[in-house]
């Protein structure tokens, strides 16, 4: 190894070294500082709906000093959008315990099952992904809806009577549910990877030694899985924070999402520099997740 | 807000088709339209007439027609905005005149709504109506009776009183998702001025909404066609068009709902839609050609046979069935025309206020 380091770096080895940066830098950075170039702008009825435009780095003095940060302003001021973000975060977090408490099951399973099978069940947990998730979600109002399959079920089982009709469309539960199904495979899979190597023959030893099962799950198989569930966490959970999808074509007009927000911002009072703002808040907001995330898994490569 | 996203796929799509269209070197012309509002057989039978190929693309909201435009290079040659939408996009420089030399069909347009399209457009410049229509009630004839006993619907009392509502709310109120309309409904409605753009005056407006927020089931400006039509909602502020579209879903399900519409009469807001073309369309000939078919009477009254909203073409009226020309909701009589109001476009901060009491009356904060 320490050889390798020495040698003096090829261009090749160069070329492969930049290649994330200029990838970051491209599709990450300059998308992120135009954002937040707009975000600083103010509102105009012009093509694109916005001032000052960028007219060239002659002008660059000028147009540095029509920018302001009056937008941030207006976000502090107006409890709206800290209620979306409470609410969006509050939403992710419940849908991340929930994905967990039915993902770890499955995982678990998954891992001790035969391992003649596991390539199959791995394949059914990756199976919905066939079909458009558009598709999938609009599935889940033709069963939530009062006239739906599920009012159906319940009615030809004799628990509702003919005129009973489940109240869950257009509810923050068919958020959760439409939630839960669509990022369950997320939560699952990094789960399976961290139980699937898990050492058997500890929990031998553990029960060797007289130690009950449920003991060894939480002595053992959890904290060793902890990798996994950290991982799958922050999979669901970044995305589910700004989710506009699900919550749009599932909840109801009480469900008070960033993503919606954000979205209303945008077309509805074509306040893009607003907009922007609110984006930027949100990536702040989602970026300490991830650099615990990142923390950890460098921690537990470390070890 | 539902077939926003079917839209946002399907703009994808058409942005592929457009890139591969536009190298074979054939006339053709792309138009953005709303859902639902065309006989597609028009389309057919113009690229019979004049060889021109219609790609053609639909949107269901103002808001994405108009983010698109001001982001330029849509690559549409004719879209349809909403007249207060329109009037903030010729602001912002979004359309190029048309060329009435090009448009000899002109002559067939009804002075009324013209004269009233002016408002948006000064001088009809840039824009030629293509439907116009109203914003009223529809309800569900036997469960709104059910409801409310047998008192006549005539009245926006019938949704904006809390005591109505609150009987109403078992069987589904829905309220259209398009805050500048509902907002001028509701001002005129407490004898406001429609066009007030006074932050008192939109308040008090959407006070009118938050009194009855605990009764109202859904906020939304599409799938309440649906909803109307197979009985999951029993009344709707909704598009003349729209409820009388969800009348014959109702009729050809045969499911024994029967919905009507009803313009009140404290009078309501009257809406155009129309034909532009965005400045920097590509093939301006083709867009012109295609206004200019659309302005022939037989085109147009077969368009609004099919999708039942009145167009703004006299010449086509005596063209037009009988159950769409002499129905009250669709061409209304000149005693109603008068209670009809039209509003400006609301300015940046204005809009910013309008939208903000609404979202809180949506989501009940």
């Amino acid at each position: 190894m320490s050889e390798a380091h020495a040698l003096k770096p090829s261009p090749a080895r160069w070329l492969v070294v930049i290649f994330p940066y200029v990838w970051l830098t491209l599709f990450f950075l300059a998308p992120f500082l135009i954002i937040l170039k707009i975000s600083l702008s103010d509102t105009a009825i012009a093509m694109p709906p916005y001032t000052p435009v960028f007219q060239g780095f002659g002008a660059i003095g000028d147009f540095i000093s029509q920018l302001d940060i009056e937008n941030y302003i207006f976000l502090t001021d107006d409890p709206l959008y800290i209620d979306a973000y409470l609410s969006s975060l509050r939403i992710a977090v419940i849908s991340t315990l929930l994905l967990l408490l039915v993902g770890y099951p499955m995982a678990l399973c998954m891992a001790r099952a035969s391992a003649g099978i596991r390539p199959t069940l791995v394949m059914l947990v990756i199976l919905p992904f066939w079909t458009s998730f558009l598709i999938r979600v609009y599935a889940w109002i033709g069963i939530l809806k009062p006239e739906g399959l599920l009012t159906l079920l319940l009615q030809t089982l004799g628990i509702y009577g003919p005129d009973d009709q489940v109240q869950i469309f257009r509810t923050e539960t068919a958020v959760f549910i439409g939630i839960v199904y669509s990022y369950l495979p997320f939560m699952v899979l990094p789960l399976y990877a961290a139980l699937e190597k898990l050492d058997g023959t500890l929990l031998e030893a553990a029960s060797d030694l007289g130690c009950p099962p449920w003991k060894a799950f939480w002595k053992i198989t959890f904290p060793l899985s902890l990798p996994g569930v950290i991982a799958g966490s922050m999979i669901c959970f970044i995305p589910i924070t700004g989710e506009f999808v699900i919550p749009d074509l599932l909840g109801g007009a009480e469900t008070l999402m960033i993503g919606k927000t954000l979205w209303t911002e945008f077309f509805g009072n074509r306040d893009w520099p607003l907009a922007s703002a609110v984006a930027v808040i949100l990536l702040l907001v989602l970026v300490v997740p991830i650099m615990i995330f990142q923390n950890q898994q460098q921690k537990a490569e470390g070890k | 807000m539902t077939s926003n996203l079917l839209r946002f796929a399907a703009a994808a799509l058409a942005s592929v088709c457009l890139a591969a269209s536009a190298q074979a070197q054939e006339k053709v012309v792309h138009v953005y339209n709303w859902s639902d509002y065309i006989d597609e057989s028009i389309l057919e039978d113009f690229t019979k007439e004049t060889g021109i190929k219609v790609v053609y693309d639909v949107f269901d909201g103002n808001e994405i027609l108009e983010t698109k435009l001001l982001a330029g290079g849509s690559g549409y040659d004719v879209v349809v905005p909403t007249a207060p939408f329109l009037a903030r996009q010729i602001a912002a420089g979004v359309f190029q005149k048309l060329d009435k030399s090009k448009l000899p069909n002109i002559s067939n347009m009804w002075p009324e709504v013209s004269e009233r399209l002016a408002k948006y457009d000064p001088g009809n410049e840039y824009a030629v109506n293509y439907m116009w229509g109203t914003t009223g009630i529809g309800y569900n004839v036997q469960k709104v009776k059910a409801a409310l006993g047998d008192v006549p619907i005539d009245s926006w009392d019938v949704l904006f009183k809390p005591e109505n509502a609150e009987k109403l709310k078992g069987c589904g109120i829905n309220i259209l998702d398009a805050s500048d309309e509902t907002f001028a409904i509701a001002m005129n409605y407490i004898g406001k001025d429609p066009d007030s753009k006074e932050t008192a005056d939109l308040e008090a407006g959407g006070d009118v909404y938050a009194k009855i927020r605990p009764f109202v089931k859904t906020f939304n400006s599409s799938a309440y066609i649906d909803e109307l039509a197979n009985g999951d909602s029993c009344i709707s502020i909704g598009w003349s068009g729209d409820v009388l579209q969800a009348r014959t879903r109702a009729e050809e399900a045969k499911n024994g709902v029967e919905i009507n519409y009803v313009i009140p009469k404290e009078g309501t807001y009257m809406w155009f839609d129309n034909l532009a073309i965005p400045a920097d369309a590509k093939n301006v000939d083709e867009a012109h050609a295609f206004i200019n078919y659309l302005m022939k009477p037989e085109v147009i009254a077969k368009a609004s046979n099919y999708v039942q909203y009145a167009n703004g073409n006299l010449a086509s009226q005596s063209l037009i069935d009988e159950a769409v020309f002499k129905n009250p909701s669709v061409y209304p009589d000149a005693e109603t025309m008068k209670k009809l109001f039209t509003i400006s476009p609301y300015g940046p901060k204005e809009q910013r206020v309008l939208n903000r009491v609404w979202t809180q009356i949506k989501t009940g904060s």
